[in-house]
């Protein structure tokens, strides 16, 4: 199993946030995560990336179990977390920003290669190479964000929203970059509140309300689902 | 105490001044020094650290000693203060301030203050509230003659020595990995933990770095002036408005700062009197913090939900 999510319990104080979530990703596969807000989808996220705690169940990474490990170490296995509203440092420059992403990283001569990748990538982030993050533009961050997390040379890619808050126009660009990365051999686990747009570049996909998998499927199947349709898609 | 200001004999109006502002600046390095530790500190936990005096104090004390008794020069003593100082500001993160990491910052602040006055009460019981002073050749570089300026080479070796830390820390902070980690835990900690970074490593480096510069400070003011276990009050308080002054958490920001305020007292306490100079430099500090909240180079960032 490439990835998988055995009896998630996630609480807040006493908010139970995550309810027995079950989930797994085979490897090449894109999953997305839809659900309205408040629903966990970032939540499921953050206790993946040890970002929150666990109270309860199992997560397993190529067959290790990653459950409660340092945010460190699962970076160090190949898991990258892009979270929710970009989070770049905005007082370094992109370039620091990208070099961050390899943090980890010793081998000087792939971490170059890298940066060469994500700069023919996202060309306009060598324009803004020596540019502080805080200055770019909502689209450029989120390219920004996603260069940063791919430095690291994940095999797993967690996104959270990557569409929130951009124009229409980067939105779709967001989405065919999105594509592209996996097709290079990227696994991702996409948590999308435009859940139109996810299930039409994702394989497969859950649907979380208040804390609990409710639905799950091929994501061509859910997205010509009327249940699915009138309560995510807005009843197009 | 802190500004014996000695008029050179024969000395006209021009000369008093450059002689005021060579004053002004060494005891204005001494507070850059410090305040370096505080806003890098509140930068990376968001703590005023009221501890940090005592750091610069436990340093003079520790240079002292190494003069006393193992005969040191300057270079020797500061390195040993600097690493007994590093170790003790380690120490009292992992063990007072590490623990309430997810407390209210109030219950942080209180408990900075406890190691404040456990820190001075401590060395009062085991060393004596009395006044010490260095041996009279520890920091003694003589002066020179510039026409008819005098100037005193002991403050010229605190200028000179401030400027090469200064110029080293931005090296580290801008060009190192250990510098790149700081910053990125002090902009977004979670998305620095995403990125692989040990936050607890570079909050202890963080307290390296301030606590081994406040060593600096102590041992040079020591030598300046005389020392005691409530030396640090003064000084830290000083610097902490130097941060503030300069833009809390912006490291230019305490070096402008403290050079500021050290030639803002100096400059009054020299023309109109030394007893109206703290007033005057905490009149300039408030009216500087009506106009510009977030301090000279601050930047007027909203707090993050």
């Amino acid at each position: 199993m490439f990835f998988s999510i055995k009896d998630l319990n996630v609480f807040y104080g006493v908010i139970h946030a995550l309810k027995d979530i079950n989930l797994h990703v085979e490897e090449g596969e894109i999953v997305t995560l839809i659900g309205s807000n408040g629903a966990g989808k970032t939540s499921t996220l953050r206790a993946i990336s040890s970002l929150s705690k666990i109270k309860s169940g199992q997560i397993t990474f190529r067959d290790k179990n990653i459950t409660g490990i340092k945010a460190q170490e699962i970076v160090k296995m190949g898991i990258s977390h892009v979270p929710e509203g970009r989070r770049i440092f905005a007082d370094m420059t992109v370039a620091e920003n990208l070099s961050m992403g390899a943090y980890l990283r010793r081998d000087k001569e792939g971490i170059k290669s890298d940066l060469e990748m994500i700069y023919r990538r996202f060309p306009i982030l060598k324009d803004r190479a020596k540019q502080m993050g805080g200055t770019l533009s909502g689209g450029e961050q989120q390219m920004l964000t996603m260069g940063r997390a791919l430095m690291a040379r994940p095999k797993l890619l967690l996104l959270d929203e990557p569409s929130m808050g951009l124009a229409p126009i980067y939105v779709q660009e967001i989405f065919s970059i999105i594509q592209s990365i996996n097709e290079a051999g990227t696994t991702i686990l996409l948590v999308e509140q435009n859940a139109n747009m996810a299930l039409h570049v994702a394989d497969r996909a859950y649907i979380l309300e208040t804390g609990k998998i409710v639905k799950e499927g091929k994501a061509s199947e859910l997205l010509n689902s009327e249940e699915v349709r009138n309560a995510y898609l807005g009843g197009v | 105490m802190m500004h014996s200001i000695v008029l050179q004999k024969g000395t006209g109006k021009v000369e008093q001044f450059i002689q005021q502002l060579i004053n002004g600046i060494s005891i204005g390095s001494i507070y850059a020094l410090i305040a370096l530790g505080y806003t890098m500190v509140y930068g990376i936990i968001k703590l005023i650290n009221f501890a940090h005096g005592d750091i610069l104090m436990i340093g003079g004390y520790v240079g002292l000693g190494c003069v006393l008794f193992f005969n040191m020069s300057f270079i020797p003593a500061v390195l040993i203060a600097m690493v007994v100082c590093a170790a003790l500001g380690v120490f009292t993160e992992k063990v007072a301030y590490k623990p309430l990491r997810n407390a209210p910052r109030i219950a942080v602040l209180i408990t900075a203050i406890g190691v404040s006055f456990l820190l001075e009460y401590l060395m009062v019981y085991f060393f004596k509230a009395s006044s010490r002073t260095y041996p009279s050749d520890f920091f003694s570089f003589g002066s020179i003659n510039l026409g008819s300026i005098t100037i005193s080479m002991d403050k010229m070796m605190v200028m000179l020595i401030t400027i090469v830390l200064m110029v080293l820390i931005q090296i580290v902070i801008k060009k190192t990995k250990l510098g790149k980690s700081i910053r990125a835990v002090s902009s977004d900690q979670d998305a620095a933990l995403l990125m692989g970074v040990s936050v607890d490593n570079a909050i202890s480096f963080t307290f390296i770095i301030g606590s081994a510069l406040a060593a600096v400070a102590g041992v040079m003011y020591g030598a300046m002036f005389t020392i005691n276990p409530l030396m640090g009050m003064q000084p830290g308080i000083k610097a902490f408005v130097a941060a503030v002054f300069g833009g809390i958490g912006n490291i230019p920001g305490a070096i402008l700062g403290g050079m500021l305020l050290g030639v803002t007292e100096t400059l009054v306490s020299a023309y109109l009197s030394s007893s109206i100079k703290d007033a005057v430099a905490f009149a300039i500090l408030i009216i500087v913090l009506l106009v510009r909240p977030s301090g000279l180079l601050g930047k007027n960032v909203k707090e993050k939900v």
